[in-house]
């Protein structure tokens, strides 16, 4: 047999149909849903009277436009908000979905809640209507955003109409230096691929770096895949893998728990499997970085400058001219000297308990600039009830940081959380897209220990210098 | 699904390249529960101003493009979101072909869902598709499916690969669900073997 990639074992054991060309019927294990891209779904199953083929595999949870400030448990206030959420609780129940309603303490951003609920399983493929599904990918499961159409295909015959994609391995070698987190890899494989450098690909994460990774580390790195344009990333599961695991509400039990074990085992890719491109990154040429554009392919180390658009190449030299005039910057500006109005911690990124671990320990005894707008958004309500009984919500709290409920918040801008036109935002999201965060707001990316240095410094900081 | 064959329109050219979904339709358009009428969004934020009022150098506002239904784009279009609203408000809008050197996963898929052409060209056919589109409302491209053809208002003839399936489905304007139901019994089978090989799914 020829030796085959972690991606290829996933796919072939996922194939219900092959046609001739190629065209494959994939079968999906668990389809996550969440309130802004599945309304139009239901309401076309209903509208051909078709049922939801397999509701114990889908799983339910409002995110996008929820408030996170404490009074959402009184309702929420924006009509369309609340008719979306309001549509999603009534799908769960009238199609017999897994469904975790906004008040519920396990609500949170659907692939925080996916993993820490035991729903998300090495092997397994898994979708969601959301680009950064590819986060679940760090279980060593084939996760991949779709469109609300396909939302509704997984729904009504829980397969997907696929071809392969082409493999690609990014490996990352030797240790990360101190203040070097999962962000900032993942951001700095995004600065040499280029956000359409893993168009056509699926993205095996490898290396001693990789291996390093906690579980939130890595769900860190494979949810930015999307950014370098992958279909999905994966990581193959381990030790660290099944640790992380094991006693979660819905991972198996019992004999089916030494069952699973035996099949992930085996999930790994072959000495000799071929790649179609590999990437290497040293562990230790990685610095902690932040992007300066609107593209998350721009990205430099904290210690470089703003670069001049001329020195780009291609369609990329108007591109920069439009990013650096939007983000209000000039052409050999200091990075360390660009100054902040706001910062937000959270997301499917980075709102995991070890991001607000690694943001406190930074914060800790210290307060932020004065005037700072400074948030943190956990990722689901677990991750903030562990946060708060290990104190770390106190050190925000302390430190002038707003403590919210959970949801994905500023770093889309569905829900009020925003940002103000010229409002410069440093953010542990994963897009700085113009207008991302609000009309007009400019968001760097970074680290959660790198936007805690910014908050305290009022300015891009190299975390390093507060270590 | 309406049968996709020939467009012969009005090509309006957007070079600049990694224009995102966010760029596509904003976020603040998200609310809706229906697919219809976003076409008044599409672009909101390049196209109108912040308090009201049309922004006349963006290419959809000039008076030769305000029919366009194709247009020609720079690299990488569509990246970002998987938010089907942004083929959603193509569509509305009236554009039934987007033509770039490179399109983003999932923005591509969503295309041909909603009955909208995403046409690959090598960068040498982008560019001299770019110039035509330049020209203005009288240069009309026309885009011919059956023929993988996309020629210029002045007669060049350029020719595109499609997925043969997806080529197929525009075309007769099948549904995927429909489609798939009908191999309903290899999904049951599959069922039944991955029940028994991984039974902890």
């Amino acid at each position: 047999m020829s030796p085959k990639t972690l991606y290829d074992k996933i796919w072939d054991a996922h194939v219900a149909h092959e046609a001739d060309d190629g065209t494959c019927l994939l079968y999906i294990d668990r389809h996550l849903v969440h309130e802004v891209t599945s309304p139009q779904a239901f309401e076309g199953l209903r509208m051909a009277g078709r049922p939801v083929r397999a509701p114990e595999k889908t799983i339910a949870v409002p995110d996008h436009n929820v408030p996170t400030t404490p009074d959402r448990v009184n309702g929420i206030e924006n009509p369309e908000s609340r008719i979306q959420v309001e549509a999603l609780d009534k799908n769960a129940k009238d199609f017999g979905i897994h469904y975790y309603p906004v008040n519920d303490v396990r609500q949170g951003i659907v692939h925080i809640v996916g993993p820490e609920q035991g729903w998300t399983l090495p092997g397994m493929t898994v979708v969601c209507g959301d680009s950064h599904t590819a986060t679940h990918g760090a279980f060593g499961a084939l996760a991949h955003g779709i469109g609300t159409s396909e939302v509704e295909h997984v729904l009504a015959t829980q397969t997907l109409i696929q071809k392969k994609s082409k493999n690609m391995k990014v490996e990352i070698t030797g240790k990360l230096q101190p203040g070097v987190t999962a962000k900032d890899i993942t951001l700095a494989v995004i600065g040499e691929t280029g956000t359409a450098g893993g168009t056509g690909y699926v993205i095996e994460y490898c290396g001693e770096a990789i291996r390093d990774l906690s579980m939130e580390g890595r769900m860190t790195v494979c949810n930015m895949a999307i950014e370098g344009g992958a279909r999905a990333g994966l990581i193959a599961p381990d030790e660290t893998t099944y640790e992380y695991v094991k006693g979660r509400p819905h991972a198996p039990k019992g004999a089916q728990w030494e069952a699973a074990l035996n099949w992930w085992k085996t999930l790994y890719t072959d000495d000799d499997a071929h790649f179609d491109k590999v990437i290497t990154l040293r562990g230790e040429d990685i610095a902690p970085v932040v992007t300066w554009g609107t593209s998350p392919e721009d990205v430099l180390p904290i210690t470089a400058t703003v670069p001049n658009p001329e020195d780009f190449e291609g369609g990329k030299v108007d591109a920069a001219r439009r990013s650096i005039e939007y983000m209000g910057l000039e052409a050999g500006q200091k990075l360390s000297d660009v100054e902040i109005d706001t910062v937000f911690i959270g997301s499917c990124t980075n709102g995991r308990i070890e991001d607000l671990r690694a943001a406190a320990k930074i914060l800790k005894g210290k307060k932020i600039k004065d005037g700072m707008r400074a948030m943190v958004v956990p990722g689901s309500g677990l991750v903030r009830a562990q946060a708060e009984e290990e104190g770390l919500a106190d050190i925000f709290k302390e430190a002038g940081f707003e403590w919210r409920l959970a949801g994905c918040s500023m770093c889309l801008a569905m829900n009020p959380d925003q940002l103000q036109p010229g409002e410069r935002c440093a953010a542990t999201s994963n897009r700085n897209f113009e207008g991302r965060q609000g009309r007009g707001g400019r968001t760097h990316l970074l680290s959660p220990a790198m936007a805690a240095a910014a908050a305290i410094t009022g300015r891009l900081t190299d975390v390093r210098e507060l270590m | 699904m309406e049968k996709f064959d020939k467009v012969h329109g009005v090509a309006a050219p957007m070079p600049l390249i990694n224009i995102d979904t966010d760029m596509i339709i904003p976020k603040v358009h998200l609310k809706t529960i229906k697919r219809s009428g976003l076409g008044v969004v599409l672009f909101d934020e390049m196209r109108f101003h912040e308090h009201g009022g049309e922004n006349e150098d963006f290419v959809l506002n000039k008076p030769a493009y305000r029919n366009t239904e194709i247009l020609v784009a720079g690299d990488n279009f569509g990246c970002g979101s998987s938010r089907e609203h942004a083929p959603w408000a193509i569509k509305d809008f009236g554009i039934k072909v987007v033509i770039s050197t490179s399109f983003a996963d999932i923005f591509f898929n969503n295309c041909f869902k909603n009955g909208i052409l995403p046409i690959v060209v090598e960068e040498e056919h982008h560019a001299i598709l770019m110039d035509d589109a330049h020209k203005g409302e009288n240069a009309r491209m026309t885009v011919h499916l059956e023929d993988q053809q996309v020629t210029t208002s002045d007669g060049i003839v350029i020719e595109f690969d499609i997925d043969p399936h997806r080529k197929h489905c525009l075309l007769n304007g099948l549904d995927d669900i429909g489609l798939t139901m009908e191999k309903d019994h290899h999904i049951d089978k599959f069922e039944n073997h991955a029940s028994q090989a991984r039974p902890w799914v």
